[in-house]
């Protein structure tokens, strides 16, 4: 291997052994000099990649301190070393030309950038909040004690670590800001409601690495494969074992290449056929019994009030025609009194604001703890043969989801549909388990919480959750988006799924208990953590005889999500805004309605790390071109500040599976780049310094909070590690509690996040823990820290029979050691350690003493997995069959076509298409549906922006079947111009037959895929898909239709300027659609 | 000094390339089998060996949008969109990259020493000493290398070289999500290639079959072999390649015979003439 010591290749040809000098002698003196970097670095730092929500390891490598390569961390129990092209361009990301490192400003009317210090843009920031706080600060709202400003709003924090989340929503909370929001909204906030309904908890019931385990992985409304590529490898795993693998999608994607069977299907129809799968299972006698009857509700007795959907043709009982809500009312377990006159959780109905209390996101407050049932013990029949009970309530509603039912609904083929449920049916029960994977395909539609609660009842009779290779994998797109959902930068939350106060439901600290705390679980214990969240909160301030500053609190009045807060900001209403690695002009539904409620602002603060569409709208956006609006007539105020990247700053990403994963700093971020924990603090900082000496009680929520983090470093960084402590708490010795059994109701414990408690047990960071995978069992139990109680696989009591033996050998996961008198197994035991299998509770017993041994669900209040849900989503019990807001087809089961209860905003700006059966409906014929691509993320800002990414997929296309190719001339390779009654974009057209026609109900309905990553920055540019999609909301959470609208489309580019104005227009009119009758 | 000679065929090409002492052959096996069209690979390449972005391109060729290998492609994930037997849709992906064959044409043909074969047998290009004279680009039975237009110089892949000598593997095969690339001592790839393809055909993937793998085929075996579900030309592979300077020595050899024929056949003439 050793290199000749002669100098001329020639004499070492001839002297040496190479004769024919094609190796050792032809050997050059740079290549005998070469290694590799990775060696020559001073310092190897653990990172975890800033893209989707799998939670990747990277190793950061530092030269002379400089990032000088980043690589997968093959110790990391999730990914084993392994990244996608978007991970693995993340040394472009954050060395190369995209970033900014200045901030800029955009002074009112202004045309251009101008430099600004950093120094000053605070300043300035800090008095554009305290001016505008103090101009539109509301003591009250109709007669109600609100104590907050909707003049302020805040977007993002997907991106963000946990620390920042947290420091964010402390000071907007203290400030008395309420419109603070991020990607989980538009996300997956209806997993939250869906899955928390149904288990307890709102996070996917398992772990990317337990997916190897599952005999079927049936993926349905996700684009696994590419969309989170290297989560993929443990499909892979499981397929190379045997499993089977199921792909149900509109379109064939990456992820049905990899698939044993691809099933295409309508978008917008799945409730269908997740309804013909549950039909299936119950006619089949396929459902796995004794785990439904000890296991689930299906026992359970509902009151005698409740009608179906069949009996009142497409309604619940309980809607009323005027509020167009539900009275929850009728749908509750039978013999359970309402305890709270306001009614718990979204029951509200009184006349004093009820229905403003269902309108508040009420749904997602159960990401860890289910809804209150009321006051006494449920009533069950184990025979599972009363006509109201669950089990029979079931049957009857799914009895019309036939085959042929599904076939005429979603396009499916009877014969795939049934070899699809025998095989579902075959790898689930006592040996098999079969592991649910779903994405943005279920979360984003107006029954999106109803989508995943149908997997939730599928996946519970056939007795796949809290098992190994089972449960329902909830797939997130961001790095920290589980975390920005459990440190909610999220209005209607507080920190671990406490609800934020409503103003007409909780002005006292004791009826915001009574509202929402259940009887039995651990979830009966919520005095305790919110308590210790206000003590870390306000400290010495919080004392027992001020109920610990309850009244600190701001209150909800309805929905301050980000989509009313965008109209509020174009009616004028919010004046201030800080967006934080978000992109809402690319990313929200209708986003045209992002920019004209941004050229409605005061001011508005960008953070990010590049210039994206949301910081330069007002130069260069879509309205610019158009003539709707010009530069020199915008008075916004713009502040560009740019963000340090993953690699600049120390935190804790949480990613899909709960599992939070600390990344270490490699190097200080350059120029003015700064982290969020750095802006926040310092911003904190000065306005309590400027409003230090303030009398006014509007204050004291500001001044008394705790905010004396430490800093460190040249820049004055504040310590994330301090952060996380604080979030995990302490006890009044200042100790670093163990977890949140620890958590105290007198004020004697102090806990930021009460779910996160424990993830600095003992003092150690263990979310910074990296056992390498190899040394330790699959689920990496010392890899990371995952909530709650660095639990895995939730509810895994379930995998034990009630006796507590497993179910099968091969599926042992939890097992009752009865020697030890403890339950014992592969994962940390989702119940009480202690609890014997046979425990049957006493009379009376409350809180965790009331679980009965075989009560797998411990934050639910009946212990049971939710089969039907008697309270917790607010349009319908059971999941059925709604049309998406706009559709081709009509509802073949009910005259009522959509979700009735869905949310609506009916103005010029935001108008909807008509569906099947209006007038005009014939206009929009097609259905879109959108999508990511492996290559780029999101709103593009972190990958459209970098050379590598940008070369792979360079253009924004279409894909459509050569049959629409046909019926409309579109070409392939050529342009197409998209159009909806909100505008009209461009893409290029792929034609393939990866697209599907399908017969519907006797006629032939085309669907168009497009991808949703472009705008007008960046080194890819295009036009943005989310421009054509109205913003028509679930109305459990307020999460956007995006999945299916219905579009025309023509061959050709699409008008320039002010024609396309008039373009859409005439669209508008041939489909009878009048702007002006539409009240704003 | 540059002719092709008995190292045809050879197994271990570092050992006649005066390596005396050398780790095992190394190279690549990529199971197209499991490759879900990501591109990590590409990238990671570009990360690691600082190969410069191309101009930007909407092909229209499926997902590919890099076309092929090249002097700044090193790494290309193909995208080929057919149908199967049963007439569904079929969407097959594979990440080609440079062979490195035991017969080297590019290292036959080059005139400088600018190509060599390394002590893992793989063939690198030096930047160092290449003069992009470029006979090695037709010379290469497979299309890898190419000229940047910016330097003048002839780039390809070097199985990360500089990785290989500090024991890492190379950045491509490191990234793949899925182990569709995999890497290793060449011998150990054959046997893993072989199971998979058993494996392949007991469950019902008849068309499942070994590019490359053969040290028998015309280019004495490749360094970087594939395992592929459709003939290769679905690919862009070719389906015999074969070292383009196979036949330099036995052309020589026919010259050589010939010119002494011609001799010989002249002295006869001229010499029956004196008779």
């Amino acid at each position: 291997m050793s290199r000749s010591p002669l100098p001329w290749p020639v004499l070492r040809q001839l002297a040496g052994p190479d004769r024919l000098a094609r190796g050792a002698a032809a050997k050059s003196r740079h290549s005998a000099q070469l290694s590799a970097r990775t060696h020559a670095a001073d310092k190897v730092i653990r990172s975890v990649c800033p893209y989707c929500g799998v939670g990747c390891g990277q190793t950061v490598f530092v030269a002379d301190n400089k990032v000088v390569q980043i690589e997968g961390d093959a110790d990391s129990a999730v990914s084993r070393g392994r990244l996608c092209p978007k991970d693995s361009a993340s040394l472009q990301l954050t060395t190369g030309d995209s970033r900014c490192h200045e901030v800029l400003y955009r002074r009112p009317y202004g045309t251009e950038w101008e430099p600004l210090d950093l120094e000053s843009a605070m300043e300035m920031i800090a008095e554009r909040v305290i001016s505008t706080r103090a101009a539109t600060f509301e003591w009250e709202d109709e007669g109600k004690r609100t104590r907050r400003t909707l003049g302020i709003a805040s977007l993002g924090g997907a991106t963000l670590d946990n620390e920042e989340n947290y420091l964010i929503k402390k000071l907007f909370t203290a400030l008395g800001v309420i419109q603070v929001e991020n990607q989980a909204r538009i996300c997956h906030s209806s997993t939250v409601a869906a899955l928390g309904t149904s288990f307890g908890r709102g996070g996917a019931t398992t772990c990317m690495q337990d997916l190897q385990n599952a005999d079927c992985l049936f993926i349905q409304g996700s684009n696994f494969a590419e969309a989170h590529p290297v989560g993929f490898q443990w499909v892979m795993e499981a397929r190379a074992r045997g499993a089977k693998v199921v792909h149900v999608d509109p379109r064939f994607s990456r992820t049905s290449a990899l698939a044993d069977l691809y099933v295409p299907i309508r978008s917008g129809s799945d409730v269908a056929f997740l309804g013909g799968m549950i039909n299936y299972v119950l006619e089949h006698d396929t459902w796995f019994h004794d785990y439904v009857l000890h296991y689930t509700n299906a026992a359970t007795i509902v009151g005698p009030d409740f009608k179906d959907t069949d009996e009142l043709n497409g309604f619940f009982s309980g809607f009323d025609e005027e509020t167009r809500k539900y009275d929850l009312d009728s749908w509750r377990y039978e013999g359970m009194e309402v305890r709270s006159p306001s009614g718990s959780d979204p029951h509200a109905d009184d006349d004093d604001g009820g229905s403003s209390v269902q309108s508040s996101g009420r749904g997602e407050q159960h990401g860890s703890g289910g809804p209150a049932i009321g006051g006494g013990q449920p009533i069950r029949d184990e025979t599972l043969e009363h006509p109201r009970c669950v089990f029979q309530l079931l049957k009857r509603h799914y009895a019309r989801y036939t085959p042929e039912t599904v076939e005429e609904i979603c396009g499916t083929p009877k014969e795939t549909f049934l070899e699809l449920c025998k095989l579902v049916s075959e790898c689930s029960g006592r040996e098999r388990t079969t592991a649910f994977i779903y994405a943005m395909g279920w979360t984003q539609h107006t029954t999106g919480v109803q989508y995943i609660r149908s997997a939730c009842v599928l996946q519970l009779l056939l007795g796949n959750i809290g098992r190994p290779g089972g449960g329902i994998q909830a797939l997130r797109g961001h790095a920290s988006i589980q975390g920005s959902s459990d440190i909610p930068t999220l209005y209607n939350l507080l920190p671990g799924y406490l609800a934020m106060p409503h103003a007409h439901e909780h002005q006292d600290f004791e009826s915001y208990l009574a509202a929402d705390r259940t009887d039995k679980g651990f979830w009966a214990n919520m005095r305790a953590y919110m308590v210790s969240l206000m003590k870390a909160w306000w400290g010495p301030a919080a004392t027992a005889e001020n109920d610990f500053c309850f009244d600190y609190l701001l209150r909800l009045t309805g929905d301050h999500s980000t989509y009313p807060t965008v109209l509020a900001q174009i009616d004028g209403k919010c004046k201030g805004y800080f967006i934080l690695g978000e992109n809402p002009a690319v990313s929200s539904a209708n986003s045209k309605l992002q920019r004209l409620g941004m050229a409605a602002l005061d001011w508005l603060v960008v953070r990010d790390l590049a210039l994206i569409e949301s910081a330069s709208w007002w130069k260069d956006g879509p309205e610019i071109e158009t003539g709707e609006l010009s530069s020199e007539q915008i008075a916004t105020e713009v502040f560009f500040l740019p963000a340090a990247a993953h690699t600049e700053k120390d935190g804790s990403f949480t990613n899909t599976n709960r599992l939070l994963q600390w990344h270490h700093a490699a190097v200080d971020p350059e120029g003015d780049a700064r982290s969020d924990l750095w802006f926040f603090f310092h911003l904190g900082r000065r306005i309590r310094e400027k409003l230090a000496a303030s009398e006014d009680e509007r204050d004291r929520p500001l001044l008394d909070l705790t905010w004396d983090y430490p800093t460190e470093g040249p820049l004055d960084e504040p310590s994330a590690d301090a952060v996380l402590a604080e979030i995990n708490g302490w006890n009044d010795h200042g100790e670093p509690l163990s977890g949140y059994l620890d958590l105290a109701e007198d004020g004697s414990t102090a806990c930021g996040c009460w779910i996160y408690s424990g993830v600095y047990a003992g003092g150690v960071n263990q979310a910074a823990r990296r056992k390498p995978w190899r040394e330790q069992n699959w689920l990496g139990p010392e890899w990371g820290w995952a909530w709650p109680m660095d639990r895995r696989i939730l509810y895994n009591r379930a995998s034990a029979d009630p006796e507590g033996k497993p179910w099968s050998e091969r599926k042992a996961l939890l097992w009752w050691d009865a020697e030890a008198g403890s339950w014992t197994g592969h994962d940390v035991a989702d119940f009480v350690k202690d609890r014997p299998p046979g425990y049957v509770p006493p009379e009376g017993a409350t809180g965790p003493d009331a679980l009965a041994g075989d009560d797998p669900f411990i934050m639910q209040a009946d212990g049971k997995g939710w089969l039907y849900a008697p309270a917790g989503v607010i349009d319908g019990p059971m999941p059925t069959h709604y049309e998406p807001q706009e559709s081709p087809v009509s509802n073949l089961l009910y005259e009522q076509s959509a979700n009735p209860v869905r949310q609506l905003f009916e103005r010029p700006e935001n108008l909807y298409n008509p569906s099947s059966g209006e007038p005009g409906s014939e206009v929009f014929p097609y259905v879109l549906t959108t999508y990511r691509l492996t290559e780029h993320f999101t709103a593009g800002a972190m990958t459209r922006t970098l050379p590598y990414l940008a070369e792979l997929q360079p253009e924004f296309f279409c894909e459509v079947s050569p049959e629409l190719a046909e019926e409309r001339g579109l070409v392939h390779n050529g342009w197409a111009t998209i159009v909806s009654s909100r505008t009209a974009i461009e893409a290029r057209v792929c034609v393939t037959e990866r697209m599907t026609p399908l017969r519907i109900q006797g006629r032939v309905v085309h669907q168009i895929g497009a991808p949703f990553h472009w705008g007008q920055n960046g080194l890819t540019t295009g036009d943005s898909t989310n421009d054509l999609i109205p913003i028509a909301l679930d109305p459990n959470v307020h999460i956007q239709e995006t999945k299916a609208i219905t579009v025309d489309i023509r061959p050709g580019r699409r008008p320039r300027g002010p024609e396309l104005l008039s373009y859409v227009e005439e669209y508008r009119r041939r489909a009878g659609i009048v702007a002006s009758e539409v009240g704003s | 000094m540059k002719l092709r000679l008995e190292t045809l065929g050879s197994e271990e090409p570092a050992e006649v390339s005066g390596y005396e002492e050398h780790p095992p052959r190394m190279g690549f096996f990529t199971d197209t089998s499991v490759c879900i069209g990501c591109k990590a690979c590409e990238v990671a390449c570009k990360e690691w060996n600082h190969v410069p972005s191309r101009p930007l391109e909407y092909t229209g060729m499926s997902f590919d949008n890099t076309i092929g290998l090249g002097a700044d492609t090193w790494r290309h994930v193909a995208f080929i969109e057919t149908r199967t037997a049963s007439d569904a849709p079929r969407w097959l992906m594979s990440s080609d990259v440079c062979k490195h064959c035991t017969d080297a044409a590019c290292l036959d043909v080059c005139p400088t020493g600018a190509l060599f074969r390394t002590e893992f047998g793989t063939v690198v290009v030096q930047s160092d000493i290449c003069n992009g004279c470029g006979y090695c680009v037709p010379a290469c039975p497979y299309g890898v290398l190419g000229k940047r237009e910016e330097d003048g110089r002839i780039w390809k892949c070097t199985m990360c070289y500089d990785r290989l000598l500090v024991g890492e593997e190379p950045a491509c095969a490191k990234t793949c999500p899925t182990d569709s690339i995999q890497f290793g001592p060449l011998e150990e790839l054959r046997e893993r290639a072989d199971a998979r393809l058993g494996q392949l055909h007991e469950a019902g993937v008849p068309e499942a079959r070994l590019y490359g793998r053969d040290p028998d085929n015309g280019v004495g075996g490749d360094g970087a072999f594939f395992l592929l579900l459709e003939e290769p030309e679905a690919y862009g592979l070719p389906p015999d390649p074969v070292v383009t300077t196979r036949d330099l020595a036995a052309m020589w050899r026919t010259a050589g015979v010939a010119a002494l024929a011609l001799a010989g056949m002249v002295a006869t003439s001229f010499g029956g003439r004196r008779r």
